[in-house]
This record gives C-alpha cells, sequence and structure tokens, in this order.
C-alpha cells in the first residue's frame, strides 16, 4: 500500500493490512567529525503509538529524531519503514555492499511515488554494477532518494517552527500539499482551513508568522506538518522556546493529536507532558538508550542511575 | 553662461539618456542577474570544480577594468571570427560585468537565510531546486535589493564608457554637442546633471521596492 493512496483516502492512515510497527530503528550510528553522538540507538515506532525522547543537552536526542525524516543521514544502522523502504546505512556508506544496494532500490522504487527526490533511484541502480567511480554515484543517488523517501512519510514541527516568513499562515500550509503532493488547491485550502480552525487559528490564515505569538506559530508549524498527512510526526522540544504562559497552548493541541491516534515521535524537557501522553519514554544519554518504559515505571521508579540523576535535575533544579 | 545652448542640448542629451543609457543599463543588468544567480550558484556548489569555476569568474570580472573588459569584446573578439556591432558588445561586456558582481551579493543573501528554511522545504517535500526557488530566493531577493540597488547605479554611470565603441548614448551625445559648441564645461556639467537626476530616481525606487518586500518582515 503506498503512502499516495493515504493522502487520497483520508485523515490517518487505514489500519487494515498493516502491521503494528510503523517504524524500525536498528543500531543507529552518527559522528560529527570525531564527535560520536549516537552509538547505536534502537527504536519501535508502534502504529497509534507516541514514543518520548528525553535526555540532557547534546545526548543526541534531536540528531536521533532527524535522522528519522532524512535531515540527517546515519553512519550506520538500519531504519525500517512499514510497507518500505528499508534503509541499511552502513550499505550506503560502505563499499561491497552492491547486492543489497539493489534490493533496496526495488523496494524503494515502488514506495518513493510522490517525492521529487525518488526519481533518482531508477538512475541509481541502472549505474550500479558499472565502475567504481559511478558505483560511489550510485550509492550516493540511492542514499538520497531513500532519505527523500524516509522523508516523505513524516513531518516534523521544529522546535523554532521555522515558517516560511514571507508567506501567510495558508500559503505555509498549503505549500507541501499543492507543491509536492500535487493536491488542488482548493482542496488543499479547504483541508488546510479545517485543520486551522482545529488548534484555533481559522481567523489568522491571512496573517504573516511574524503577526503571530510564538505559541501561535508553534500550532501552525503544527498544521503545516499535519497537512502532509504523514504517518507519522516528528517534534523536536516544540515548546522550549516558548515563553511558559504558552506552553500549554501547544502541549494541548500535542496531546489532541495523540488522543486522535496520531504516530508521534517527541523529544521534549516536558516530563509532565511524556507522564501524560507517552506510550513509552527513552532516556538517551552520551548517544545511547540507557533506559526505556511505560512512563509510569520510568518517572516513578527508574531502574538506571543515570535515569534517575537526570529526573532529579529536572525536577528539582535548586537541590 | 550660454542659457541658450543649455536649452538647446538638454532634449538631446536626455534623449540620448532615455533611448541608449537606460535601456543599456536596463539590459545588461537583466541578463547580469541571471548571470549573477549562476554564478553564485556554482560558487555555493559542493562539487570543488564547479565552485572554482564560479569563484575563477567573480575574481577574473573584479580583477579586471571594466574599459578592457569593453575593449577586449569590441576590438578583440574579431579576431576570433566573433564580430559585435557596437549595441551587443556593450551588452556583453556590461552583462559579464554585473555577473560577476552581483554573483557575490547573491551569494550572500542566500546565506543569510537561515538552515531552518532549507530543512521546512525539505520537510514539506520540496526538492532543492524547489525549496531555492520558492523559499530561499524570495528571501534572499530582500536582502540583496540595497547591494543589487548599488550595482545598477554603478552600471547606468558606468555606461558612459560605451561611448568609446561608438555606442550612441547620453555621454557620446555630449561628447558631439561639445565638441561641436566648444562648450566643454557647460555640456559636460549638464550630462552630469542628467546622471544624477537618474540615479536619485533609481534610488527612489529602491525605497519602494524595500517596503514592498518589507511587508512580511517584522519591525
Ligand atoms: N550539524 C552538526 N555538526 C556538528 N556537530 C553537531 C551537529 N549537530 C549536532 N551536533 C553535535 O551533536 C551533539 C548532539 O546534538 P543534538 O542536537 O542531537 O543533542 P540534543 O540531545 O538534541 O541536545 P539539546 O537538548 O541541547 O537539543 C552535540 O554535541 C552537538 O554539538
Ligand atoms: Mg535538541
Amino acid at each position: 500500500m503506498s503512502r499516495t493512496e493515504d493522502v487520497s483516502n483520508g485523515d490517518l492512515p487505514n489500519e487494515d493490512a498493516r502491521t503494528a510497527d510503523l517504524l524500525i530503528a536498528r543500531g543507529i550510528q552518527k559522528s560529527f567529525g570525531d564527535n560520536h553522538v549516537l552509538r547505536g540507538v534502537d527504536l519501535n515506532v508502534r502504529r497509534g503509538e507516541v514514543i518520548a525522547l528525553i535526555g540532557p543537552s547534546g545526548s543526541g536526542k534531536t540528531t536521533m529524531l532527524r535522522s528519522l525524516n532524512g535531515l540527517e543521514t546515519p553512519d550506520a544502522g538500519v531504519l525500517e519503514l512499514d510497507g518500505g523502504p528499508v534503509v541499511d546505512f552502513a550499505a550506503q556508506a560502505g563499499v561491497g555492499h552492491e547486492a543489497g544496494s539493489d534490493a533496496e532500490v526495488g523496494a524503494e522504487s515502488e514506495n518513493g511515488a510522490g517525492s521529487e527526490d525518488a526519481a533518482g533511484s531508477e538512475d541509481a541502480a541502472r549505474t550500479t554494477g558499472a565502475r567504481g567511480w559511478s558505483r560511489r554515484r550510485a550509492a550516493a543517488r540511492l542514499a538520497k532518494a531513500n532519505r527523500a523517501a524516509l522523508r516523505d512519510r513524516s513531518a516534523m514541527v521544529f522546535q523554532h517552527h521555522n515558517l516560511f516568513p514571507h508567506r501567510t499562515v495558508l500559503e505555509n500550509v498549503i505549500e507541501g500539499p499543492t507543491q509536492v503532493q500535487r493536491v488542488p488547491r482548493a482542496t488543499a485550502i479547504g483541508r488546510a482551513e479545517e485543520l486551522l480552525a482545529r488548534v484555533g487559528l481559522a481567523d489568522k490564515r491571512d496573517a504573516y508568522p511574524h503577526e503571530l505569538s510564538g505559541g501561535q506559530q508553534q500550532r501552525v508549524g503544527i498544521v503545516r506538518a499535519l497537512a502532509l498527512q504523514p504517518d507519522l510526526l516528528l517534534f523536536d522540544e516544540p515548546t522550549s522556546a516558548l515563553d511558559p504562559e504558552l506552553v500549554g497552548e501547544v502541549l494541548t493541541v500535542m496531546k489532541e493529536l495523540a488522543d486522535e491516534g496520531w504516530t508521534m515521535v517527541v523529544v521534549t524537557h516536558e516530563l509532565q507532558f511524556a507522564r501524560q501522553v507517552a506510550n513509552e519514554v527513552l532516556f538517551l544519554d552520551g548517544g545511547v538508550v540507557v533506559e526505556r518504559g511505560a512512563p509510569a515505571q520510568l518517572f516513578s521508579n527508574p531502574a538506571e542511575d543515570r535515569t534517575r540523576r537526570f529526573l532529579d535535575r529536572i525536577l528539582h533544579p535548586l537541590d | 553662461m550660454d542659457w541658450q545652448l543649455v536649452a538647446d542640448s538638454f532634449w538631446p542629451l536626455l534623449r540620448g539618456g532615455l533611448t541608449g543609457t537606460i535601456p543599456l543599463a536596463l539590459v545588461s543588468f537583466a541578463f547580469g542577474l541571471v548571470l549573477a544567480l549562476v554564478v553564485a550558484l556554482l560558487r555555493l556548489s559542493p562539487n570543488p570544480a564547479l565552485s572554482w569555476i564560479g569563484r575563477a569568474y567573480v575574481s577574473a570580472i573584479r580583477g579586471t577594468p571594466l574599459l578592457v573588459q569593453l575593449f577586449i569584446i569590441f576590438y578583440g573578439m574579431p579576431k576570433l571570427g566573433i564580430v559585435f556591432e557596437p549595441w551587443p558588445a556593450a551588452i556583453t561586456a556590461f552583462s559579464l560585468n554585473v555577473g560577476g558582481y552581483a554573483a557575490e551579493v547573491i551569494r550572500a543573501a542566500i546565506l543569510s537565510v537561515p538552515k531552518g528554511q532549507w530543512e521546512a522545504g525539505w520537510t514539506v517535500g520540496m526538492s532543492p531546486a524547489r525549496t531555492l526557488g520558492r523559499i530561499i530566493l524570495p528571501q534572499a531577493a530582500r536582502v540583496s535589493v540595497p547591494p543589487l540597488s548599488n550595482t545598477f547605479i554603478s552600471l547606468v554611470k558606468d555606461t558612459s564608457l560605451a561611448t568609446v565603441i561608438l555606442v550612441t548614448e547620453m555621454f557620446r551625445k555630449a561628447q558631439e554637442i561639445a565638441a561641436f559648441s566648444n562648450e566643454f564645461l557647460l555640456i559636460y556639467t549638464e550630462a552630469a546633471l542628467i546622471y544624477w537626476m537618474f540615479c536619485t530616481v533609481l534610488a527612489t525606487g529602491q525605497n519602494a521596492i524595500e517596503k514592498r518586500l518589507d511587508r512580511y518582515v517584522a519591525h
């Protein structure tokens, strides 16, 4: 079942003929120069569930989240989306994995529809098996196509909203649907207005981002992500840049989305939100998952010392 | 002071400006901007060879006098079998020149757009080219209006160099009238005042464009 069908069918992914796992990440590694930021992170995102990523600053939360939609390319590890693609990053980076690469191209080209960048994958298949330099080029193109395929299944809400400042609220929201997904303009506007109304911003459709409060900007950011009708919503500390009194309006929207059954991965420092909304909490430190579990258990009775110390620091910053 | 001569020469000079100087500057600037965008993108390319080509081009244009560039194209190129009429020669030289100077402006403007805008474009599914066209360049345009206006105003004045390759723009008209009447100070001063007038009008236009592009920016 391809994503393009999801888009034409309705709001939420169909439940039939689907496994519970939407996204499986295995052994994700990433270095920036000498800085080994992710040292083999596993993640299992089940449909309709909310995963909270917590951890100290610099522990790699953002890097992990960005790896899930192709903004970051891991050095090693496997990302497996239900319905494809299966992206083996070691195979892309290294040499001598051509057989594996070919298999990936097959899986990818069925499911990358709707993406502009995925077009490179066929070319990649054609050039694979030629001389060394063209093999490397093919690997690079494949990496690009796979990143795009990952991206087309998810949508990201940024810490600093990253709204397009030269576009109105409505234009921000319909940009992806009309420009990329080829949704007719009238349909896209209709859906956008509906979504804006749902987050209480119907009257702001013609405002420019700079005319909104931080909380409103962030809610538009969420609507822009929802308008893409993704399978997976990614949030990177969406409230940490907000004034305290604006945090609630954004978290409320996110909680409603979770209740509606959206699949979400949320990097957050809002432990109370994680406790109430998340199905699973992952505590990341030093590039590894130190502890994972249901929020009730992880917060009230952490198994690891490092988790306990981190929670103490956040809950009792003055002690 | 010969007021009659001032009055008689004003319209020929102004006409020379409106039919020579201004069209020459406008056409050259339009071609030059397209070239400048290409050169800026070359410079920004992660491919070292492409980036080197862009850098070499900018360096060559900025490192040589415009007058020499004009001479090479008009007097030098025929040696290679490429013969230009005065107007095409002038447009070619000025476009190539603007291409070098404006490339740096455009490059800096593109780099001034926050990285998050590229990432947001990626996230909503756009290719880099589409993100550039729909998200990055409109924002870069705003930043680059003041420096590009400077480039354009310089160009308007530099078109007077075209007189040496026989293009009939305002300054050539001034030279003819001055030689004929022997009133060099008067006529050249008059020409200078008309250039000044043109540039003042252009600066006003720049303000209008900046205002228009400012509507989405917080103050
Ligand atoms: N593009 C990059 N280039 C170089 N280093 C990077 C890059 N992105 C992240 N890093 C480094 O990787 C490490 C992990 O960063 P990351 O942003 O993933 O942490 P985080 O857990 O999200 O932290 P925070 O809570 O402060 O947002 C940091 O040391 C950071 O400096
Ligand atoms: Mg972060």
